[in-house]
């Protein structure tokens, strides 16, 4: 039998794992930097620390004005987004409900479009208006989805996948569509490509600046939640029956699930399959309590997805895939796999 | 467990679903302490007035009243720490364990970060050894059978420490002997801890041999109100039920025996 192990360990363990996997992606590219090289440049940043500068300028600037971006912005887009999976899993009782399968990115996406349209001259405050394009966006396709799957007070999973395909197709055309008749967009297509397709390619730090106090805040307040979530496993009158506040909750969670998704969007397009491959795998080794499940999740996703960028840049170097279509060419079978298991207790 | 009885007093309750299904003015005093089973066919609305008397829904004409504070003015954890809810059966949508599932009956009382409490902990492996699920708290809780689940959704109930206990036709998928055993663990808790019983009851039978009370629901009207001689009787049971019995007595105890009759004796 599978034992539940110490909490404090397993999120001591993730968020060295987490590091770990910084440090190796910023050393990896074009040009190989060694690990402790990164270390003392980035302890250097820090005051008392003093190393000699035993390398050479230009590796510097690739590790703060390329790499790091880069590398940082894949942390805070796979810890939103398994963090969103898991509360949309956990309060829909559903271990499918990924913000890409439910069509929240997608959604997300086309308020950011709506946005980019938008002329406004300063950079920050152009992506502040995107980021809250994508959260209304997100949060739209989200109620959306939610109210279309149900089905006399459950979220069945068939009903749930048919209401987020149909709500992403529509939104993805209807995205498709203002690319074509929009000049705001044809001048900037090559980031709206980048965009659709999920991709870390961050322009800067202002950019990362603009939405991480967002994406930590959301992790950390999602873990006020976990209890909760764990009294929706006994489905929404259950929950209320032990005391949970169902609608008020319901609403807050699902916010703070676009919210998320929204950011994460903002930094780097649609990227699918973190928030479903990650909280499954963590649900597996730790159980499904949310109180331990939250923080695992939001540590292993931000790991998983800033490997998952290193690889997706490396493999066919120099040519760099999208780390979206990298997620989606290891998501997508593992989605069929947790299809074809489940089928059983989800009879159609 | 903790000793503490609650009643609950329904006033003139009327309740429409909006496919119209309804309860009408119904007016009931149950009180603390008492152990009450509802009767009617599917549909007459026992689920509706167990979701009333809970709180999970509130009527739209009347008042629910738990010890004199009107339902609809507590919040959930007000009512979720005094009322406990026991369905027919859920199944868990991940692998929790037994131990995880009872504990989810000290949410109204856990706070938001710091999780449970020693004390939470001993409330819940009492209620665990209670219900006789103590030994099986590391297992799955979707691995067990029907009968074992149904003590451990019992055992949530029994860890939120209630002064009433609800429950929709807790025997309704069970086999025989969990049927008796969930019984009589209802009846010990009435007995000795004086919690409030309200059931819904599927087996005309086993509601007359373990309940002192029986509500009979027609057409979400009150049909009939007593002790179970007086409640389950052939008129009353051809009248709710459509369906025609001879009732006698139980040979063991001092309460009605239904039995159905064959085809060639119904016409007599």
């Amino acid at each position: 039998m599978r034992r539940r192990r110490r909490p404090s360990m397993v999120v001591a363990g993730l968020g060295l794992a987490l590091l770990g996997g910084m440090l190796l992606a910023c050393a990896l590219g074009a040009v190989s930097i060694p690990p402790l090289d990164i270390v003392r440049m980035t302890l250097n940043k820090a005051p008392f620390f003093h190393f000699d500068q035993t390398w050479q300028a230009t590796d510097e600037t690739i590790i703060f004005q390329i790499r790091l971006i880069r590398v940082v912005a894949g942390a805070l887009v796979g810890s939103a987004l398994a963090t969103a999976g898991v509360l949309f899993q956990g309060l829909l009782r559903n271990p499918m409900a990924d913000p890409y399968i439910i069509g929240t990115s997608a959604g997300a996406a086309l308020g950011a479009t709506l946005a980019m349209m938008v002329p406004v001259g300063i950079a920050f405050a152009g992506f502040g208006l995107v980021t809250l394009g994508a959260f209304c966006g997100a949060l739209i396709a989200v109620m959306l989805v939610y109210n279309l799957a149900r089905v006399g007070g459950r979220t069945p999973v068939v009903s749930m996948l048919l209401a987020g395909f149909v709500v992403s197709a529509m939104l993805v055309a209807v995205m498709s569509l203002l690319i074509i008749v929009s000049d705001a967009l044809q001048v900037r297509l090559h980031s709206v490509f980048a965009f659709l397709m999920g991709s870390l390619s961050v322009s800067g730090w202002s950019q990362i600046a603009a939405v991480a106090p967002l994406i930590i805040i959301g992790v950390v307040v999602a873990r006020f939640f976990a209890f909760h979530l764990n009294a929706f496993a006994l489905g929404e009158e259950g929950a209320a029956h032990v005391g949970v506040n169902v609608e008020r909750e319901k609403l807050l969670i699902l916010a703070l699930g676009s919210l998320l998704t929204a950011c994460a969007v903002s930094l780097s397009g649609i990227v699918g399959f973190v928030g479903l491959v990650v909280p499954h795998a963590m649900r597996l080794a730790l159980g499904p309590d949310h109180r331990l499940l939250l923080p695992a999740s939001a540590l292993a996703g931000a790991a998983f997805l800033v490997i998952a960028d290193m690889i997706a840049r490396t493999v066919f170097a120099p040519t760099e895939i999208p780390v979206g279509v990298f997620t989606a060419l290891v998501g997508a079978p593992f989605f069929i796999y947790l299809l074809r298991r489940t089928r059983r207790e989800y009879a159609f | 467990m903790r000793s503490r009885s609650s009643g609950l007093f329904l006033k003139g309750v009327s309740f429409s679903y909006t496919n119209g299904f309804v309860i009408r003015d119904v007016s009931l005093t149950i009180s603390p302490g008492e152990m009450v089973g509802l009767l009617g066919p599917n549909g007459c609305g026992k689920t509706t007035l167990l979701r009333l008397a809970s709180g999970v829904v509130s009527p739209g004409l009347g008042d629910v009243y738990l010890d004199g504070a009107r339902m609809r003015k507590l919040s959930r954890k007000q009512i979720a720490r005094r009322v406990a809810v026991v369905p027919q059966y859920f199944r868990m949508p991940f692998d929790f364990k037994v131990g995880e599932v009872a504990l989810l009956g000290r949410t109204p009382f856990v706070r938001g970060l710091t999780g449970e409490t020693e004390g939470d902990r001993t409330i819940v492996e009492d209620a665990l050894r209670l219900v006789g699920m103590y030994e099986l708290r590391r297992r799955y809780f979707n691995d067990l059978s029907g009968g074992e689940q149904q003590k451990v959704i019992l055992a949530v109930a029994l860890a939120q420490e209630p002064e009433v206990l609800l429950l929709d036709e807790p025997t309704a998928h069970l086999d025989i002997n969990h049927q008796v055993e969930i019984l009589e663990l209802v009846r010990a808790l009435n007995r000795e801890h004086g919690v409030t019983v309200i059931a819904a009851m599927h087996d005309l039978n086993l509601a007359s041999l373990f309940f002192d009370r029986l509500v009979m629901l027609k057409e979400g009207a009150l049909f009939a109100d007593g002790p179970p001689r007086e409640v389950v009787t052939e008129e009353n049971v051809l009248d709710v039920f459509s369906a025609s019995v001879k009732v006698g007595s139980h040979p063991a105890a001092q309460v009605p025996h239904v039995v159905v009759l064959p085809r060639g004796a119904r016409d007599n």
